[in-house]
């Protein structure tokens, strides 16, 4: 089965920064894919050149099995999108907005088209320009959302949605996802991902450094652990331990996934009293992404 | 914190954002400015010349268009500057003035950035005041050069003391117009609305001006552009008129404080209603868009360029019944052939033709801002090709000329009909400003051409417009060559119902147009969105 989403070495440069250096995505189909990385990383730019509005320097770019450039017309029957900013025409109303964006995709299904405005809670007969940030928003959600489309991309689309209407979108990206539909989702919500996305791609500096599964992920990283021993223990030895600290009889490290077992084995000769063992944090494994990045530039 | 606090900081932001706009604008015044008025001296070598052209220029058409004429017979080259410059020139410092506040003041609360520089401490005047300090100070520089360029003309009757007046008079109406925008910008929501409300008092100015010249006696005191004529540039020399110009920029700024203390941060004086909550089967594609987002500012350009032609259709009355009182001008007149009138209405047409350009290549400039609004995207990620987007507003472009052309025609066909009681005008008229479309279209086609390949630059198409009031004005005046005047599209279009009708360059002319509108289109097709 073709990929929804299939990029190849992707380079995309403006002047002299290198927006895209050489990045790889894909998401297979109905699958849905958080799409992460600090700002500046080069999200928003591989996501239009996924949607044939910037053209790629090199690299392949393939979306539902075709060109994203040279068949943009049609397969953006086929995908739907939600910009982070989204900007409307002030004398439209947002339910002409919404219209006039299903129309030109192919047609309006009334029915969910009303569902959805309710379910977001808009009012579609106020003036765009007289929408605050939220339900501009919304506007484009709907018209998106409402769209019987095998792919939906997905840029910050929740930037400026109060937490109501957060778990809203959650509840109808799940749906996208269970009806078979592909879903891109860049974000910078971390919970949000975690709690909706089947494998996540982290990019930094145009690059993308981590694909896969949140649990894969995970198992690359470290297990903060949390300990209380009959007799003190140094840890600090032992291969694959960090930033451990020792309070009496209750240490605390964490320990590289592949090294785990060496350690709860010395704790457990130290006489194990309890123990927390907690995986890393989405949050977590990007901090340390991010700080590198940081470092980098 | 008083209400002017962080003036200065805003006033360096303004001319740092305006660094090479109002250098460019203020630049190219005062060298067209010089430069014609440098050219006099050779164009009309003696007396002789010039008492010719006094008889070719003492005209109610003329002056509906120029200005009065002043003077005792010597028509001095001076005066030659005072009579036939001054008045455009205002109008162009007038539009500077305009396009500087909206851009400082509307444009900046519309596109939210205003919103982040008042959280910041700057006081609640100090936006729209630094504003209008960037417009006075750029007209300020503008009379200074203009005095500086003229006088330095060495010109014996081009005097110092006349181009010192020449130029406060231009920056005088330059001033009133600054502050007559900086009123629209506190009443609409949007610049372009807050800029063609100002352009609109312009033009009434202008209208004003051009019948109190011709026919009702004083009306032209009625308007800043009358004011400035007034002072009689290397004549009079009598700056006391540009008085009222100063009194009514104050009165104007005073107004837009209050209103500005009035209202909220984005706001205008009307608040929006509600509207229909799903779109109407007109709203269904890229045409039924760009109609939607710029069918307020076409309505209103279609009106007032109708009542521009009406107000002159008597004044080619006047000309005609003019001439007849002094048939030996008969003999100045260029083209035999042709009746006084014909020939007023064929310079008013090619003006009004020009005039038409500008809501046109507005229409195309649209899918710029459609781009960096941040608008295009989402439209251009629906089953919208890019040429189906492009061409659907060129081709609402073409047909507002075609409009727009046709409501000047008829306005003035149906003025002169009605004064001179003669109907055929109404089909003259109006099949004369028609002919202009293929030119308007050519520059339809430089704006899709630049907004295909070089995309930041599309506001240059700008340039083919102002070429060609250029030398509808001054092109036979300046005895340029042809080649040179070529370079308009305006120029190639015979000027109906002065001289036949000629098919062929009208042939061409759609060719060039439709040529640069598919070039155009092709670049669109090759390169990246601009971002918002
Ligand atoms: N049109 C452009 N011209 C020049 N540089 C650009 C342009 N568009 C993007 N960039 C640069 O490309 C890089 C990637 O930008 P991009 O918008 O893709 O980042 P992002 O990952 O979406 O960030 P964010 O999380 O802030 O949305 C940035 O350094 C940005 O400054
Ligand atoms: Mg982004």
């Amino acid at each position: 089965m073709t990929r929804a989403v299939e990029v190849r070495d992707l380079v995309k440069t403006f002047g002299r920064t290198r927006a895209v250096d050489g990045a790889d995505l894909d998401v297979a189909p109905g699958e849905i894919h958080g799409f992460l990385g600090p700002n500046g990383a080069g999200k928003s730019t591989t996501i239009r050149v996924l949607l044939g509005l910037l053209r790629a320097d090199s690299g392949t770019v393939r979306v539902l099995g075709a060109d994203a450039w040279h068949d943009a017309v049609a397969l953006h029957r086929r995908l739907a999108y939600v910009p982070g900013d989204v900007s409307l025409w002030p004398n439209l109303t947002g339910g002409e907005a919404i219209d006039l964006l299903s129309r030109l995709r192919g047609g309006v299904d009334r029915t969910r088209r009303d569902e959805l405005v309710e379910r977001f809670a808009l009012d579609p007969s106020k003036k765009c320009r007289t929408y605050s940030k939220g339900n501009r928003q919304k506007v484009a959600l709907v018209a998106a959302l409402a769209a019987d489309v095998e792919l939906l991309v997905l840029d910050e689309p929740t930037s400026g949605l109060d937490p109501l209407m957060e778990a809203v979108f959650a509840e109808l990206v799940t749906e996208a996802g269970a009806a078979g539909r592909a879903v891109l989702l860049s974000s910078h919500t971390l919970a949000q991902v975690e709690k909706l996305c089947d494998r996540i791609s982290i990019i930094r500096d145009g690059v993308v450094v981590e694909s896969g599964t949140l649990a894969a992920m995970r198992h690359l990283t470290r297990t903060s652990l949390d300990a209380v021993t009959a007799s003190p223990v140094d840890l600090t030895p032992l291969p694959g331990v960090h930033d451990v600290t020792v309070d009496g009889e209750r240490v605390r490290c964490s320990v590289d996934t592949e090294h785990l077992d060496a350690v709860v084995g010395a704790l457990h000769a130290a006489g194990l009293r309890s123990l927390v063992a907690q995986p890393p944090t989405l949050e977590e494994l990007f901090l340390r992404h991010y700080a590198t990045a940081e470092a980098r530039s | 914190m008083s209400a002017t606090t962080g003036l200065g900081e805003l006033v360096r932001l303004a001319l740092r954002r305006d660094r090479v706009r109002l250098p460019g604008w203020i630049g190219s015044i005062v060298a067209a400015t010089a430069g014609t008025a440098a050219s006099f001296p050779t164009t009309y070598p003696d007396a002789q010349a010039r008492l010719g052209a006094l008889m070719t220029i003492d005209n109610p058409g003329t002056t509906a268009l120029v200005g009065p004429l002043y003077g005792e017979g010597d028509y001095t080259y001076g005066i030659m500057v005072g009579h036939q410059l001054l008045g455009m020139v205002a109008v162009v410092a007038a539009l500077m003035s305009i396009f500087t506040v909206v851009r400082h003041t509307r444009a900046e609360e519309e596109s939210g950035r205003a919103e982040l520089v008042r959280a910041a401490p700057v006081g609640r005047t100090a936006p729209a005041l630094a504003a209008l300090l960037v417009a006075v100070g750029a007209n300020l520089v503008l009379a200074a050069g203009l005095t500086l360029a003229l006088g330095g003309l060495g010109i014996e009757t081009v005097t110092w003391r006349g181009s010192a007046l020449f130029g406060a008079a231009v920056g005088a109406v330059g001033l009133v117009l600054a502050g007559v925008a900086s009123v629209t910008a506190q009443l609409t929501e949007h610049a372009r609305a807050a800029s063609s409300m100002a352009g609109l008092v312009l033009a009434a100015a202008f209208v004003v001006r051009a019948t109190g010249d011709v026919s009702v006696e004083g009306l032209s005191w009625a308007s800043p552009i009358g004011w400035a004529q007034a002072t009689e540039p290397f004549y009079a020399d009598d700056g006391a008129p540009l008085a009222l110009a100063l009194g009514l920029a104050v009165v104007l700024l005073a107004g837009a404080v209050v209103l500005g203390r009035r209202r909220d941060l984005g706001s205008g004086l009307l608040t929006a209603r509600p509207g229909p909550a799903r779109a109407g089967s007109a709203l269904s594609g890229p045409f039924g868009l760009a109609w939607r987002t710029s069918r307020g500012s076409l309505v209103g350009w279609t009106l007032g360029v109708f009542f521009f032609g009406l107000f002159y259709g008597p004044i080619l009355s006047e000309s005609s019944t003019f001439l007849d009182n002094v048939p030996v001008l008969e003999e100045f007149v260029p083209d035999v052939e042709a009746s006084v009138a014909e020939l007023f209405a064929a310079m008013i047409i090619a003006v009004v033709a020009i005039i038409c350009a500008i809501p046109a290549l507005q229409t195309v400039l649209r899918l710029r801002t459609e781009e960096t609004s941040g608008r295009a995207g989402p439209l251009l990620a629906t089953a919208l090709s890019r040429t189906r987007w492009a061409l659907a507003n060129h081709v609402l472009a073409l047909l507002a000329g075609a409009v727009v052309l046709t409501a000047g025609g008829l306005g003035l066909g149906l003025g002169a009909a009605w004064s001179m009681d003669e109907p055929s005008w109404v089909g003259t008229a109006t099949g004369a400003a028609l002919a202009y479309l293929p030119a308007v279209a050519v520059v339809v086609g430089l704006g899709a051409l630049l907004h295909g390949w070089v995309p930041r630059a599309v506001g240059a198409a700008w340039l083919l417009v102002v070429v060609g009031f250029f030398f509808s004005y001054f092109g036979e005046l300046l005895d340029l060559p042809q080649a040179v005047l070529d370079v308009s599209p305006f120029t190639h279009v015979s000027q109906q119902p002065a001289v036949a009708f000629e098919a062929a360059p009208l042939a061409w002319l759609s060719l060039v147009a439709l040529l640069a509108i598919g070039l155009g289109l092709v670049g669109l097709r090759r390169r990246d969105l601009l971002d918002a």
